[in-house]
């Protein structure tokens, strides 16, 4: 028997028809579009404007794509921008700057995953209320806790030094970080732990050889967010280390905002750029790790 | 009974509560101790140094008819109800879009969320530039033949703290997209399917049935929204300096000028303590709302 | 002798009762099997004899050395997890060799001992392999190989079949069998399957309420169960229960069923029975008989109708109702009963069980 007969004459067959260009599909492309391009506006204006001489600037829009690209602003802000009586450019800020993120993210690290691990596994006595005060800790204005540091770290002989404002990276980062490592370890599996602890080993034992390796995912995921958090951080470099010590976004806004001489807005915007870099590129390496960071902070315990 | 009494409970796990002492550390001595001792300053008349005399309320009285920080208030509430508003709406109306099974979504996502990754400064510093008025949006679209176009907002007083709000917004809703788009898709497909089954249109699914669900991830984002707010100071600094005059000042500016610039210890703590009020206001509830109700073991 | 002793033990988490004033010997060699619902206190109870968890109260003996309060590794256990919880990033001699090295022990010895329990679990090929690349059983092999290798008197074994598949489950089920006959050790298996339990133990200690109900042998709990829960927990299909009451009868018992009475002749008593007793009536469905109407004499049983058939494979459970009670009978699945069929049932009184409505114990 033919088996077209069993169908209804003319009637709907086979796939439904979709049309690529449907209302719904413009009306959703289309604003997405848009607000691309709004995002993107501001980046695109920095390049451009870096990459453009002054007398240029002067005479077209800020849209424009430049008709002669120099790469000379990028130069200058590198190695010749002034801040205050000092003219070696970004470049000692960018030096400041590593040398504050590796000790800051390396000691955070391992302080709040340690304190995670603790929480996780070996819930003691009154550890729930210290990690209540840390948690609320990360919502309470820096504002608050500023001078008492002051305090702490002058006593301490730390006042204005690296090391000062690497122990304050530590202990800003400490609650977003411990909250993310005890999530992390109370997903695993309790049974390894309890497994680990009939095996033999001991708190430092089963941290080391059994969490450490387990774990490298959630440690990426706070390498990025601390590098970046901490590489973008004004107000503690500003208040905790001094003028030759000052973190690059801080020396950026010294350069950018300082009332003396002419404006090179050229300048500006590739000064502005080099100090974006950096975490722009861990943004863009890191991709869906960096969302899984920033969704981690937003989890509750 | 005590037939068998246990070892002593201070040596259990000797070795966790000494990796916990940092913890300790900071939770107690730091966030509470530190708080506690600003607030306790913010009575006393410090100057340059914190000192202990006692004197009572004045400090606030004064801070509350500084013409200064009155005008922080206001900036901080305009800057603080409008972000909270578009960043919500925008940031759930983003989420819901790339929610719709789209082709490139990874990328869109990418270009929304990539300010998040930049400094406050280097943000408020692109859009200074974006807004000056004498080579920016301003005079591009003069130059189109509208010659009549003013937006001007960083020389302008009355509009200054829409120009930061702008830039507040481009650099954070990628951040409230990507919670609400978590939020989005930790919804149960099956939800979807019954109200397809049921003939609902898709607004109406989203307004009566999805945004009701997502009310834990609304209020979760409400929270850090708010926290941030509060803290908004990098942004204004970069963008205006707090001006033009005093037209852009915030609270988290004020406090810091105060304690560090104008040798006015006291005035900077009760300040601060006005910050952390208005946090605790928000944190209270919502503390109360996510762990009070139900006992956690 | 014993193997594990285990002492008036309780454990209260804040104002929570987990276990209540537990004793419980296990002997040498023994395969005993904790059984019961979820939150029965089995798993506690086990985590306790591992001392993962510290007991708020009582001792706990292993090989004649009060381990109450030592550590995990000093108390010559071993421990199988649900997960089998194989150290993911260690090859299956890392996971064996994990626990020797904390020990300190030399290298040759540690080479000696997985060699030898390799052998005994036939995974020497496996050695150098990671945990995601082995099949279930094989995971199952090597966590037991990692108690084995720490020549530890008891084995402790969590649940260990319930994540998986059924057919899966029965393999495993057999190897372990095999693996105790062969081995030895004492072992102590908790789990919430009661086939599990029938089939792995040697005595089963059934638990609810942080309490011990029954301990005995698994013919025993099956078929003499000392109370209602036990009855009623064990067996599946359970056992159908019929209120009545125990009434002298001549100079013996019948049991009354509303209308009907059951001669209790033939039904072994735990304690002296006694008239006017409000009980329960318990018998499980392959002791039950049942005839199609006009099959038997009329005068040998009780009349019924039938409610419902369920077919099973091999044979079929019928529900019928008697007098105003539920109960069900397994039969052959030759036979085939219908909805309103009316339908003639007897007990086999030497397997059923009679429990008093107040205590629940078993009379």
């Amino acid at each position: 028997m033919d088996p077209v007969r069993n169908r209804v004459d003319g009637g709907p067959s086979g796939p439904r028809p979709r049309r690529r260009f449907s209302r719904r599909n413009i009306f959703i492309y289309g604003t997405l579009f848009v607000v691309a391009v709004y995002y993107l506006l501001p980046l695109y204006v920095m390049i451009v404007t870096s990459l453009k001489g002054m007398p240029e600037i002067r005479l077209g829009n800020i849209f424009s794509p430049p008709v002669e690209i120099t790469f000379e602003p990028w130069v200058k802000a590198w190695a010749e921008a002034c801040t205050g009586l000092n003219c070696d450019g970004l470049s000692r800020g960018f030096w400041n700057s590593v040398r504050i993120t590796v000790p800051s993210v390396f000691l955070s690290i391992a302080v709040a995953s340690v304190n995670g691990y603790a929480l996780a596994n070996w819930r003691f006595r009154g550890a729930d209320i210290f990690f209540t005060i840390l948690i609320f800790g990360a919502f309470i204005p820096y504002q608050v806790m500023l001078y008492p540091i002051v305090i702490i770290l002058r006593e301490i002989g730390l006042y204005g030094t690296l090391w000062g404002l690497v122990l304050v990276h530590t202990i800003f980062g400490m609650p977003i970080l411990t909250l993310l490592f005890r999530n992390y370890f109370t997903s695993l599996p309790e049974e390894l732990f309890k497994a680990a602890r009939v095996d033999g080993a001991g708190f430092w034992g089963i941290y080391f050889r059994i969490m450490l390796p387990m774990s490298l995912p959630i440690f990426v995921v706070a390498i990025i967010l601390q590098v970046t958090g901490i590489w973008n951080d004004f107000l503690f470099g500003v208040i905790y280390t001094k003028p030759d010590l000052y973190p690059m976004t801080v020396q950026l806004n010294n350069i950018v905002n300082s009332v003396q001489g002419v404006k090179e807005y050229n300048v500006n915007m590739a000064a502005t750029l080099l100090t974006g870099l950096v975490p722009l590129v861990i943004y863009f390496i890191s991709g869906k790790l960096f969302v899984r960071g920033i969704a981690a902070g937003a989890v509750k315990g | 009974m005590a037939q068998y009494p246990r070892p002593v409970q201070l040596f259990r796990n000797l070795n966790a509560k000494i990796a916990a002492i940092p913890m300790i550390v900071t939770a107690v001595v730091i966030f509470a101790g530190g708080t506690i001792w600003t607030v306790v300053y913010s009575f006393t008349n410090s100057k340059l140094l914190p000192r202990v005399k006692w004197v009572g309320l004045d400090q606030y009285e004064r801070l509350w008819s500084t013409s200064r920080w009155l005008i922080s208030i206001e900036n901080l509430m305009i800057y603080g109800v409008c972000s909270l508003i578009f960043s919500l709406v925008i940031g759930f109306m983003l989420a819901a879009l790339l929610d719709q099974k789209i082709r490139f979504e990874n990328t869109f996502r990418s270009i929304f969320l990539f300010p998040f990754a930049l400094s406050f400064i280097v943000t408020g510093l692109v859009w200074q530039w974006i807004l000056n008025p004498d080579f920016g949006v301003q005079s591009v679209i003069r130059e189109l033949g509208w010659e009549s176009f003013s937006f001007d907002p960083l020389y302008n007083p009355n509009i200054v703290i829409y120009g930061i709000l702008i830039a507040g917004l481009w650099q954070g809703t990628g951040l409230i997209m990507c919670l609400m788009l978590a939020g989005l898709r930790g919804i149960d497909e099956d939800v979807w399917k019954a109200a397809r089954v049921d003939g609902i249109p898709v607004w109406k699914t989203y307004l009566f049935i999805i945004i009701p669900m997502m009310r834990p991830v609304f209020i979760t984002t409400l929270v850090i929204i708010a926290s941030g707010i509060v803290r908004v100071y990098d942004l204004v600094v970069a963008q205006t300096s707090g001006g033009p005059g005093i037209a852009s000042e915030v609270p988290a500016k004020y406090v810091y000028d105060k304690m560090f610039l104008g040798q006015n210890l006291a005035q900077g703590f009760a300040g601060s303590t006005m910050m952390l009020l208005s946090v605790l206001i928000v944190l209270i509830p919502w503390a109360y709302l996510e762990f009070g109700g139900k006992k956690r073991v | 002798m014993e193997s594990v002793s285990i002492r008036d033990v309780s454990l209260n988490f804040g104002a929570v009762r987990v276990l209540e004033k537990l004793n419980l010997d296990v002997m040498e060699g023994e395969f005993l099997v904790l059984l019961g619902p979820s939150g029965c206190g089995k798993s506690t109870l086990l985590n306790c004899i591992a001392g993962l968890l510290d007991v708020s109260d009582g001792q706990i003996i292993i090989k004649e050395r009060n381990v109450t309060w030592q550590e995990p590794k000093d108390r010559g256990i071993g421990m199988v997890f649900q997960s089998y919880a194989l150290y993911p990033q260690m090859t299956v001699e890392g996971n064996l060799s994990f626990g020797l090295k904390n020990q300190g022990m030399p290298r040759d010895q540690i080479r000696e001992r997985i060699e030898r329990a390799a052998k005994i679990l036939q995974i020497e090929p496996l050695l150098a392999r990671k945990p995601a690349q082995l099949s279930g059983g094989q995971r199952q092999r090597v966590a037991i190989g990692r108690a084995l290798v720490r020549d530890v008197d008891v084995f402790l074994f969590d649940e260990p079949l319930s994540n998986l598949d059924a057919k899966l489950r029965s393999e495993l089920r057999v190897e372990i069998k095999r693996l105790h006959q062969k081995l030895t050790n004492t072992m102590i298996y908790v789990t919430h399957d009661q086939i599990e339990a029938l089939t792995l133990a040697d005595r089963i200690a059934v638990m609810k309420g942080g309490v011990i109900q029954q301990l005995d042998e698994p013919h025993t709990i099956y078929n003499r169960p000392r109370n209602l829960f036990v009855a009623g927990f064990i067996g599946s299909p359970p056992m159908s229960f019929l209120d009545g009451e125990v009434m002298a009868k001549g100079n013996g018992f019948s049991f009354r069923l509303g209308e009907h009475e059951v001669p209790l002749a033939g039904y072994v008593a735990e304690t002296e029975l006694a008239p006017k007793q409000a009980a329960i009536f318990g018998v499980r469905p392959e002791h039950v008989e049942i005839h199609h109407e006009g099959d038997v004499p009329e005068t040998a049983l009780y009349p019924a109708t039938v409610d419902l058939e369920e077919p099973m494979g091999a044979d079929s459970l019928v529900w019928v109702s008697l007098g105003g009670h539920t109960l069900s009978a397994r039969v052959d699945s030759s036979q085939r009963f219908r909805r309103g069929d009316k339908v003639r049932i007897g007990f086999n009184l030497s397997m059923a069980s009679i429990f008093d409505q107040e205590t629940e114990i078993r009379l």
